[in-house]
């Protein structure tokens, strides 16, 4: 740390006779300065890191302890250990537990099919969004503004609206698609088996495409202009110039950008359960985990499926820190 | 010269057709929850593109329901508190994380960005066990206490980068007249904050706002709910009834506001998601 011009501050106004004589305490104060400051860090951290633990810390630990129970909902404070059997469990020639579960693995299965799918199609809309919004026109403002419309509406609201959008009978999707010729009868789009997980991916992109779009058009500003004016001097095709400079510049930012949907899409709840409640064709684990814990109950299985969502996502957020560890600028 | 005009004018067309597809995806499912929200009865049966009713009942009805108004108030109650309380924690520590250097700041961040990428459900039965104990379960406060888990490292976080950017020369001047640091944040850096406390405090405040898995789970009256899950539980009258106009004059109600706040403060917005996304 560079202190300021000492000579103009009255703290050391009346240490200024000779500059040998002042370079000692000065130091000495320096150091007990950055003590005093190192000491209030400290105080201020405290607070935040208890009320951390508390609120989440604490609550985890409890989780992990509940999957090893057999715990009900009802009366969460009587219960006995039960090991691994909530897990997985080998009995009269068959396995039980979570992990012999194959609603469990549907549930993971739907998980990762609906993060690969949504956030794949956020990261190319919201790439198309962002570059459109990147050109200088008239009204850009006024439709930067509308992609901000659909992230403020509550989850639950996009999904009823949706919904009823996509109602089978009265739906203005269908009317729209039957109007049009592409289909000659109704479907049940949020019932149909084939179909659900789609319309529960169409409202997620929906909801998340302009947080991708916003992003992204943050990290387009901040290029350079001066190398598309060599493209252009070169006349190279725009579409080149995308994949050769744009793309490769923008990427470590949409990267960051991608992983936070990932860890985002991978605990999705609201969006599925409202929209297609229990149904085992779109069920995520968090909405699985939830079923389990407080419709029937069994707060010990449904704290297994719990644990095990919480060390998939653990996994990947600490491959995601270890990678990124450089660009916290921390001194870890 | 006529082809290069053509070749203009269709990149021109096409580009306009790019930005109506974009406003039409982006606008159209809110105006169409607007035009439902206008329709009761029977014209629910029959497909409008255009607002050709203008009927109130819908919003007379959810309004004059006491556990709808109960449910705002719960939920401006929640959200509220649980904001001032990430701000007065998060400020705090956030110039702690921002301004000294310390070692184990970069451990600390660490944490903070893990916890806020937790997945709900991995901490609902311990935080029931927890809102039990404390005898708030159906009590909004249990709501209050269980928002802090993203709240709070979204403050810190984002409040950190902002506490960053802020120029080294107003700290060192206050070191040197012989401010001690809690002096230092009140008077030097807090005053500089607003904008970026708006910003924070506004994001932190829709996120709790539109959290559904906690208040689903922590109530169970009617009248302690919050909003989100309110509109979650609309059903109609009887089986027959269908409850879309009302259930969409619902979602009017409690979307307006939001959608009202977050296109005045569009500009700070970005720069509150992208500092707690691109930047960290």
């Amino acid at each position: 740390m560079t202190m300021a011009d000492p000579t103009v501050t009255p703290a050391n106004a009346d240490a200024g006779e000779q500059s040998l004589a002042r370079s000692v305490p000065l130091k000495r104060r320096h150091n007990r300065v950055h003590r005093q400051r190192l000491r209030a860090a400290w105080m201020f951290l405290i607070p935040m890191l208890v009320l951390l633990a508390a609120v989440a810390g604490w609550p985890l630990m409890r989780t992990i302890w509940f999957s090893f129970t057999d715990a009900s909902f009802s009366d969460i404070s009587t219960y006995s250990m039960i090991g691994f059997e909530n897990y997985l469990v080998y009995d009269n020639g068959a396995w039980y537990g979570v992990l012999a579960d194959p609603s469990w693995w549907r549930a993971v299965w739907n998980t990762l099919y609906f993060t690969v799918v949504s956030v794949g199609a956020e990261t190319v809309l919201g790439l198309i969004i962002a570059l459109t919004l990147n050109a200088q026109f008239r009204g850009r403002g006024l439709i930067r503004a509308a992609t901000l419309i659909p992230w403020a509406i509550p989850t639950i609201v996009s999904a009823k609206m949706w919904g009823w959008m996509l109602h089978d009978q009265f739906g203005i999707i269908n009317n729209l698609l039957m109007t049009l010729g592409i289909i000659a009868e109704p479907l049940n789009w949020t019932a149909n088996s084939d179909l659900s997980m789609w319309a529960v991916i169409m409202v997620d992109v929906w909801k998340t495409t302009p947080f991708m779009a916003l992003l992204t058009l943050a990290a387009l500003q901040m290029l350079p202009s001066d190398c598309y004016e060599a493209a252009k001097v070169d006349g190279i095709h725009p579409v080149r110039v995308f994949f050769r400079v744009t793309l490769p510049l923008i990427y470590p930012a949409l990267m960051v950008a991608i992983i936070f949907r990932v860890l985002d899409a991978l605990r999705v709840f609201d969006v599925i359960y409202v929209l297609t409640s229990n149904s085992e064709d779109t069920m995520s684990m968090s909405v699985y985990a939830r079923q389990q814990l407080v419709e029937f109950q069994d707060v010990g299985y449904g704290s297994a499926a719990s644990t095990v969502l919480f060390l998939i996502i653990a996994l990947l957020t600490i491959s995601y820190l270890y990678l990124g560890r450089k660009q916290f600028g921390g001194d870890a | 010269m006529n082809r290069k005009r053509l070749r203009k004018l269709v990149g021109k067309t096409g580009f306009g057709l790019l930005l109506s597809a974009i406003m039409l995806f982006t606008v159209f499912p809110f105006y169409y929850a607007i035009l439902t929200s206008f329709k009761s009865g029977s014209e629910l049966f029959k497909v409008d593109y255009w607002i050709t009713t203008f009927n109130l009942e819908n919003y007379q009805s959810v309004l004059g329901q006491s556990s709808f108004v109960s449910s705002i108030w719960n939920s401006i109650l929640v959200s509220t508190s649980a904001v001032a309380i990430a701000m007065g924690f998060g400020l705090t520590a956030a110039y702690a994380l921002g301004r000294v250097h310390f070692r184990g700041r970069g451990t600390v961040l660490m944490i903070v960005l893990g916890v806020s990428m937790f997945p709900q459900v991995a901490v609902l039965s311990g935080l029931f066990e927890v809102i039990r104990a404390f005898d708030l379960y159906n009590d909004p406060l249990s709501l209050v206490f269980s928002y802090t888990i993203f709240t709070l490292p979204f403050t810190v976080w984002v409040l950190t980068t902002f506490m960053r950017q802020l120029p080294k020369e107003l700290e060192e001047a206050a070191i040197v007249d012989g401010a001690s640091p809690v002096v230092t944040l009140f008077k030097v850096f807090i005053p500089l904050m607003g904008p970026a406390m708006a910003t924070t405090g506004l994001l932190a405040f829709i996120a709790a706002w539109n959290e559904f898995l906690f208040a689903l789970t922590f109530t169970l009256t009617d009248d302690q709910r919050t909003v989100p899950v309110a509109i979650a539980l609309i059903t109609g009258g009887s089986q027959h009834e269908l409850p879309w106009g009302h259930l969409m004059a619902a979602s009017v109600v409690v979307t307006v506001p939001l959608v009202v706040l977050v296109l005045i403060f569009q500009r700070r917005i970005v720069s509150g998601l992208t500092a707690g996304a691109v930047k960290g």
